[in-house]
């Protein structure tokens, strides 16, 4: 007898996901403006060495020159390096590290997530236990404690992040997958005989990604603050420059020369927070239930 | 008898994206003490908005009361004050909701959520209050009411649940219960044994009730008079005997065909089971100058078309927002 | 299923957990290079190999992967984990004397930010237009974007170095005389930076979800029936809506304990704060390995603690956990 109401509402031209998602993305002012302020860190780190070519290990200049003067854009440090050639170089090992080590943990998280959530029961049980034991171990001392039993070369510090941060990846792909697994399509793809392996990665992965891709993006920011932590502690390959590190080798003279701190905390601080823009425009343009607000 | 409530011409307002729609369109009834009124309409049509303006629970920023008045007890709810409201919310008049599962807090206690009201209301303490919730759950016959007070509402049926709405909502007793599509979520027995135990408990307690519902079997039965509603506006009024017996407004008439049972004289030839063809126009049309059920209704003219249809009152206390009234 | 029961199985599942954390710890001991020999060695300058294989046989590490590690176990269920030889102390007694002062500071932060998370929320849930809804905005972007080490740094040049509101490092001043009140407000003094420092991460994240949570809770049917029930608006906020908008912050705060405790070794590095995490940073740089391993043993003890305790809160907040469903 009653009838639900029907609004009219235009129909959508069909578009491609990907036209559509950019659309939405587009909206999203701050997200495009960090887009484009995390391209020009990108530039920076790949091009910044050859357009400004001075050392970052070099004594270029007395030290704790304040910036502005004396021809050094940054001033220098504790030791008189040029702190513009160090903020540009370590801008290379920090973005490296952060979107390795987020690679990592995509791909450990998705796998675990992916094998926990399509085939349920034993492998489930297991699979998440070991994730809640990692969760259990406190993030930065346990990749402390790696780095510190094993060496800081480049690639341990981009393992020890890496193998400590995938917890969130893997929560997150195997809700997807326990969601999507049950639904029609995949249902049918099963019914047609589509083997294990082309269901996971075939069917199911490629709708589960929109959130896996918002939480990957959100890693990168994660890991580079990761890193700035472990080279604030002195944890980070000596020879390189990375922007925590900066920071820790400075510290003890902070009353002289704030501005060595400062500075390098702003490059951390504003590329995290373009990346977290980018991460909030991803999901407007991702997430299907905000579409409709 | 002077009437309890009096509705005049009111007018409610929602914004929506698409502007301001008046959801409720020159509405004006009365209703007396202990006595039953039904609301009947599809969704969408203003009958819970209506509700929600008598209890001065518009949604806050998007609804408001644009005109008329509503006189309670001879006071101007539209004018009053937000403590005076509360003053009357859940004491003098008292509302139950449709879905049980969601209209009680689920982290507290029915028994307290049941005190809280004696206690706002009647500044009753808490060991008073708690007692008085028990009594209550047993007026609405909850078994075993002295060990249930302490459930929460996750361990009782929805049945039980709406039982418990019940208590609450006539813990004060109120001179009016407002009871919006109060079985609708509920199984059908479970439908039936509220209806009953609303009738008992109006006559022990002489509460109007103003029920509000698209069950039709549930307003013959219940109702002494009905409003149906159509798009915001009255488009029939008066006995519910009367209107079942002869409806004056097409969309009554497609209603009640709807109900084959209903029918007043079983022996008659029954019609084939009919719907309203068509659905209630969105909220951008509410408010034209044209009979809004136009575009369904089997009586078209161009008169319908041209204006808005004024009421026509009838000797048996009817009355019905149509141009063909009189001859249907 | 009785509450007891719960409890029980939590606390063996609990022990299971932390025999985990052992065995990991174990076999990064067993697999980094160097060992408990090579310490000691070091330590007294030099030795050849023969007092070498015999430090070895005598700290029984000539026996089989298995048996060592059985043997750690029991030292540790024993509550032996192992001795410094570079602070020359019993690893156990060591982090001990640090732990509460990491307690002290996890907790202050924790209960600072989900306090003035849960109020900031709660405030802009109500006014979704209001001044609070872009500090709530500001908060979870600065929260989550900066480094929580700079964000001490800066704290401690602005209010310390700069203002001296607040002292510059350390836990207590050792010149300081008077009663308890005397040496509770030197150690409030020195703690309020650091833990400060290290809510703003956890503060953006509570305020961001209690206004989620808040506005959700706002918009549902109980709230409606409070309303209809005439109780003050305040009534309705503050006993109905919060009581269940706290469910999924709560459950947030207690995954994050984890996340407290990393962040609380960068800050105690910062603001010289005596706790578990200068340990750490300072047993790193000595390369003291049973040390080490017992910080990441004792702080995963703390976290599953807190997640118990989180646990046994949420029952209180919300009756239906626990209870069949």
């Amino acid at each position: 007898m009653t009838r639900p109401v029907i609004h009219e509402e235009e129909t959508p031209e069909a578009q491609h996901p990907f036209t559509e998602a950019w659309g939405m993305f587009r909206k999203n002012k701050s997200a495009v403006a960090a887009l484009g302020l995390l391209a020009l860190i990108t530039f920076g780190a790949i091009f910044g060495p050859y357009l400004y070519p001075t050392d970052p290990f070099e004594m270029v200049w007395m030290p704790f020159s304040p910036p502005g003067q004396e021809g050094f854009l940054l001033g220098t440090d504790y030791l008189g390096r040029d702190l513009l050639a160090m903020i540009i170089n370590g801008a290379k090992v920090s973005l490296m590290i952060g979107l390795s080590a987020a690679v990592m943990t995509v791909f450990i998280g998705v796998t675990v997530g992916a094998l926990a959530g399509f085939y349920r029961g034993i492998v489930e049980e297991v699979l998440m236990r070991i994730t809640e034991f990692f969760q259990v171990l406190p993030t930065l001392l346990f990749s402390m404690v790696l780095v510190a039993l094993f060496g800081a070369s480049l690639p341990m510090i981009t393992f020890a992040i890496g193998i400590v941060s995938w917890t969130a990846v893997a929560r997150i792909t195997r809700s997807e997958f326990l969601r999507i697994r049950e639904l029609e399509y995949v249902m049918a793809s099963r019914a047609s005989g589509a083997s294990n392996l082309n269901l996971m990665f075939g069917v199911i992965l490629p709708n589960a990604l929109p959130p896996i891709i918002v939480q990957s993006a959100l890693m990168v920011g994660s890991a580079i603050l990761f890193e700035a932590g472990l080279s604030f502690l002195g944890l980070t390959d000596p020879n390189v420059v990375s922007w925590g590190q900066i920071i820790g080798s400075n510290r003890q003279y902070i009353l002289d020369a704030g501005y060595t701190v400062t500075i390098p905390g702003v490059a951390i601080f504003v590329t995290v927070l373009a990346i977290s823009l980018v991460g909030d425009g991803l999901n407007d343009a991702l997430n299907p239930k905000l579409r409709q607000r | 008898m002077s009437p309890l409530l009096e509705v005049k011409n009111l007018r409610i307002e929602l914004t929506t994206r698409d502007g301001v729609a008046p959801v409720i369109d020159d509405l004006s009834f009365t209703l007396n003490p202990g006595e039953t009124m039904s609301f009947v309409g599809e969704s969408g049509c203003g009958k819970s908005m209506t509700a929600l303006a008598l209890m001065g629970l518009l949604p806050e920023k998007v609804g408001r009361v644009a005109a008329g008045n509503i006189i309670f007890d001879g006071e101007d709810l539209s004018q009053a004050s937000d403590e005076r409201l509360r003053a009357i919310r859940g004491n003098e008049i008292s509302m139950i909701f449709q879905e049980p599962m969601t209209s009680l807090n689920p982290v507290f206690t029915i028994g307290e959520q049941i005190a809280e009201v004696l206690r706002a209301h009647q500044g009753l303490s808490r060991k008073a209050a708690w007692a008085q919730s028990i009594e209550l759950l047993n007026a609405v016959r909850i078994p075993n009411a002295k060990s249930r007070v302490s459930d929460y509402p996750f361990q009782m049926s929805g049945g039980q649940r709406q039982r418990a709405m019940i208590a609450m909502a006539l813990a004060c007793q109120p001179k009016i219960l407002i009871a919006d599509e109060p079985t609708t979520a509920l199984d059908v027995t479970v439908q039936a044994q509220i209806f009953d135990l609303l009738t008992d408990l109006r006559k022990q307690t002489g509460a109007a009730i103003i029920l509000i519902t698209h069950d039709m079997g549930a307003v013959a039965e219940m109702a002494e008079r009905m409003i149906v509603m159509y798009a915001g506006r009255k488009a029939e009024l008066g006995p519910v005997d009367q209107i079942i017996e002869h409806p004056r407004h097409p969309y009554t008439k497609g209603l009640i065909e709807c109900v084959p049972h209903i029918q007043s004289d079983p022996s008659l030839e029954r019609h084939d089971l009919v719907e309203v063809p068509g659905i209630v126009p969105s909220l951008r049309e509410f408010g034209k100058d044209q009979c809004l059920f136009a575009s369904r209704c089997a009586y078209l003219t161009e008169a319908c078309l041209a204006s808005r249809p004024t009421e026509k009152l009838f000797a048996n206390g009817q009355s019905a927002d149509c141009w063909h009234a009189e001859g249907l | 299923m009785g509450i007891l029961r719960t409890i029980l199985l939590r606390v063996v599942y609990a022990i299971l957990l932390l025999v985990a954390v052992l065995v990991l710890n174990f076999s990064l001991m067993h697999l980094a290079p160097g060992d408990v020999a090579d310490t000691i060695s070091q330590s007294m300058g030099g030795a050849d190999q023969e007092i070498l294989d015999e430090i070895r046989v005598s700290y029984g590490l000539d026996q089989p992967f298995i048996v060592q590690l059985g043997r750690y176990i029991a030292n540790v269920a024993q509550f032996d984990l192992g001795y410094s030889f570079f602070y020359n102390q019993p690893v156990t007694k060591l982090i001990l004397e640090r732990l509460p002062a990491t307690l002290l500071l996890v907790i202050a932060a924790q209960i600072a930010a989900l306090f003035i998370g849960v109020v900031l929320g709660v405030i802009s849930a109500r006014k979704p237009n209001g001044l609070s809804n872009y500090v709530v905005t500001f908060l979870a972007l600065f929260g989550y974007s900066a480094p929580v080490f700079w964000t001490g740094i800066l704290l401690l040049i602005t209010f310390s170095l700069n203002v001296h509101w607040f002292p510059v490092a350390g836990m207590r001043d050792v010149t300081i005389e008077g009663g308890f009140w005397v040496h509770f407000i030197d150690v409030a003094r020195h703690l309020f930076l650091p833990a400060v420092t290290l809510g703003s991460i956890f503060l953006a994240l509570y305020s961001r979800l209690s206004r989620a949570s808040m506005m959700e809770v706002l918009g549902s049917d109980y709230v409606r029936t409070a309303k209809a029930k005439g109780l003050t608006s305040n009534q309705v906020v503050y006993k109905h809506a919060l009581k269940n908008a706290l469910s999924p912050v709560i459950t947030l705060a207690g995954l994050q304990f984890s996340a407290v405790l990393s962040g609380a070794v960068l800050v105690e590095a910062v603001f010289s704060w005596p706790g578990l995490g200068t340990l750490a940073f300072q047993s790193i740089i000595a390369r003291d390995t049973p040390t080490i391993l017992g910080i990441l043993f004792f702080s995963a003890l703390v976290v599953i603690i807190g997640n118990l305790l989180t646990d046994l809160a949420l029952r209180l907040v919300d009756p239906r956990v626990g209870g069949q469903k």
